[in-house]
């Protein structure tokens, strides 16, 4: 195919995935600790379901969605060739192995990369989607050593709230919920700060957006 | 469907709401010229939100049926979402919710636009009654159960079921007023819609004894009485577009403003309950679709039964 009409079919399958999300989900998004402007970020987030990244990028206003790039599992992308055209060419995904043994890039270097670039990143620091009854999974580090790598770029929590009941692990049709995003103020690297310390202030940063925290449900 | 009294109520809201925008811009530049009197702001923000409405419900109207059912089927759609997203369910319910938004509202809006009476009128009570806690139970899980199937149910009556019977006028008989069926939509409608509006304002006004302070502040016995009557006039003088006599009119809007009334207060006690303003936040300055339409549900059906029984043929 010729990469104009590639680019084209990248930009239909992007707005109709989008479409598609607001129809299930009417999304609502709280700016609650900073607002939507052309800043680089890196918005780091609570991952429940697959459909995370997409209701995240559909909620940002168009001119930031154009330049944040969501960081996904490589493993799973680029399974078959539709998951790797919406993965790849629709999102623009930063695709990074999960298995240290197989992989021959470094994740966090290949996310610096991206930032250098003048990209914003969507990140899930659980590293893999949570369907325990904890809230949040243990941190991976990979969100401290962007932080320690680029400790000027605001780090922006953001808590999904009731996408895991709109599609439950193992169903295969949604349910039509609405969901909310409540984006949190930007937190960064204070000098001296070891890794413990920061992903136990990044985890609280982002439960403190809960809506369970306000007392509902 | 066109008919000219449907166009004067149509132009009637249009010329009502150029006069809210009017006013909304004065007291937009002498108390918030720059956005800082939240009071101003939702006003203005709950006028555009009118405009919106009507040009929708106006656009339905001049489509005809398939127009209206459209537009109707959506409204529940939006209204179901919000509510099923407050009611209490867990993963054992996931199928009997799918099938909810999925098999059951377009049914009963498919059993309606084949103007199949004796389904659509029991569809939801009583097979989506029936067979919804099935799906619930062959998953097995027992926690509040009771609980669960009983939300879910409600929410199917109000967002479906009750939702759906604004429409359903369209499909009654009544002798010597064929072709103008859309008109009793309008009417009740525009009744239901001015009386939450006059309520508002003369609750503001003259508002002092609460009906029910625990579930909300701003629902006075003035504001009931005072909205219902002043609701009901200009009902009743537009008595000739309808069906209605002049006395029947009157209390046909006596009757449909009242429930309307008490809709809103049913629904804001389920809201007070979850701890939630508003049932959502798509229609800017109102909130979600239930908060514009809970007075409409609740007159609905009413209003269709008894129109029917009193002057249908079918």
């Amino acid at each position: 195919m010729n990469p104009a009409l590639h680019a084209f079919a990248a930009r239909v399958a992007g707005q109709a995935i989008s479409v598609f999300a607001r129809f299930m989900t009417a999304p609502r998004a709280i700016w609650q600790g900073i607002e939507p402007v052309p800043r680089q970020r890196v918005y780091f987030a609570n991952h429940t379901s697959n459909g995370d990244f997409v209701l995240l990028w559909t909620v940002l206003p168009a001119s930031l969605r154009r330049q944040t790039r969501p960081v996904a599992a490589l493993d799973y992308w680029l399974k078959s060739s539709l998951r790797a055209f919406i993965g790849r060419e629709v999102f623009n995904a930063v695709l990074i192995d999960r298995r240290p043994e197989a992989r021959t890039e470094d994740p966090v270097t290949q996310m610096v990369t991206a930032l250098d670039q003048g990209s914003s990143l969507i990140i899930f620091p659980e590293g893999q989607r949570n369907s325990s009854d904890t809230a949040l999974l243990p941190f991976k580090s990979g969100l401290y050593h962007l932080a320690k790598a680029r400790p000027e770029v605001d780090l922006v929590p953001v808590w999904i709230a009731n996408l895991n009941r709109v599609m439950p692990k193992g169903e295969v049709i949604p349910v039509p919920l609405i969901c909310t995003l409540t984006f949190g103020a930007p937190i960064h690297l204070s000098g001296g700060e070891v890794k413990d310390a920061f992903l136990a202030r990044a985890t609280k940063a982002l439960l403190a957006g809960r809506p369970d925290a306000e007392g509902r449900e | 469907m066109t008919s000219p009294d449907l166009l004067w109520l149509i132009a009637g809201a249009g010329a009502i709401l150029v006069f809210a925008s009017l006013i909304g811009g004065i007291l937009r530049q002498k108390l918030s010229p720059n956005g800082e009197n939240p009071v101003i702001e939702n006003l203005s923000a709950r006028i555009t939100s009118w405009w919106v409405m009507v040009i929708m419900l106006g656009l339905a109207f001049l489509a005809g049926r398939t127009g209206v059912i459209l537009l109707f089927a959506l409204c529940s759609f939006a209204a179901l979402r919000e509510f099923l997203t407050l009611t209490t369910h867990d993963r054992a319910d996931h199928w009997s919710l799918v099938a909810c938004f999925f098999l059951i509202l377009p049914l009963q809006y498919a059993f309606l636009a084949t103007d199949w009476y004796g389904m659509y009128s029991i569809f939801v009570p009583v097979y989506a009654f029936l067979l919804l806690p099935i799906a619930s139970a062959l998953r097995g899980s027992t926690k509040d159960f009771l609980i669960r199937v009983s939300q879910t149910q409600w929410a199917l009556m109000i967002c479906v079921y009750c939702t759906s019977h604004v429409p359903a006028l369209l499909y009654l008989q009544i002798p010597g007023f064929e072709g103008r069926n859309v008109i009793l939509i309008a009417y009740l409608i525009f009744i239901v819609q001015l009386s939450d509006v006059l309520q508002y304002v003369w609750g503001k006004l003259v508002g002092r004894t609460k009906v029910a302070p625990n579930l909300s502040p701003s629902k006075t016995w003035e504001g009931l009485i005072g909205g219902a009557l002043s609701a009901s006039a200009v009902g009743t003088a537009l008595f000739w577009m309808t069906p209605f006599s002049p006395l029947l009119a009157a209390a046909m809007c006596l009757m449909i403003t009242t429930l309307g009334f008490f809709g809103g207060l049913v629904m804001s006690a389920i809201k007070r309950d979850r701890g939630v303003k508003d049932w959502g936040h798509l229609i800017a300055g109102h909130g979600g679709f239930i908060d514009r339409l809970d007075s409409v549900i609740f007159a609905a059906p009413i209003f269709f039964h008894v129109t029917r029984f009193f002057w249908s043929t079918t």
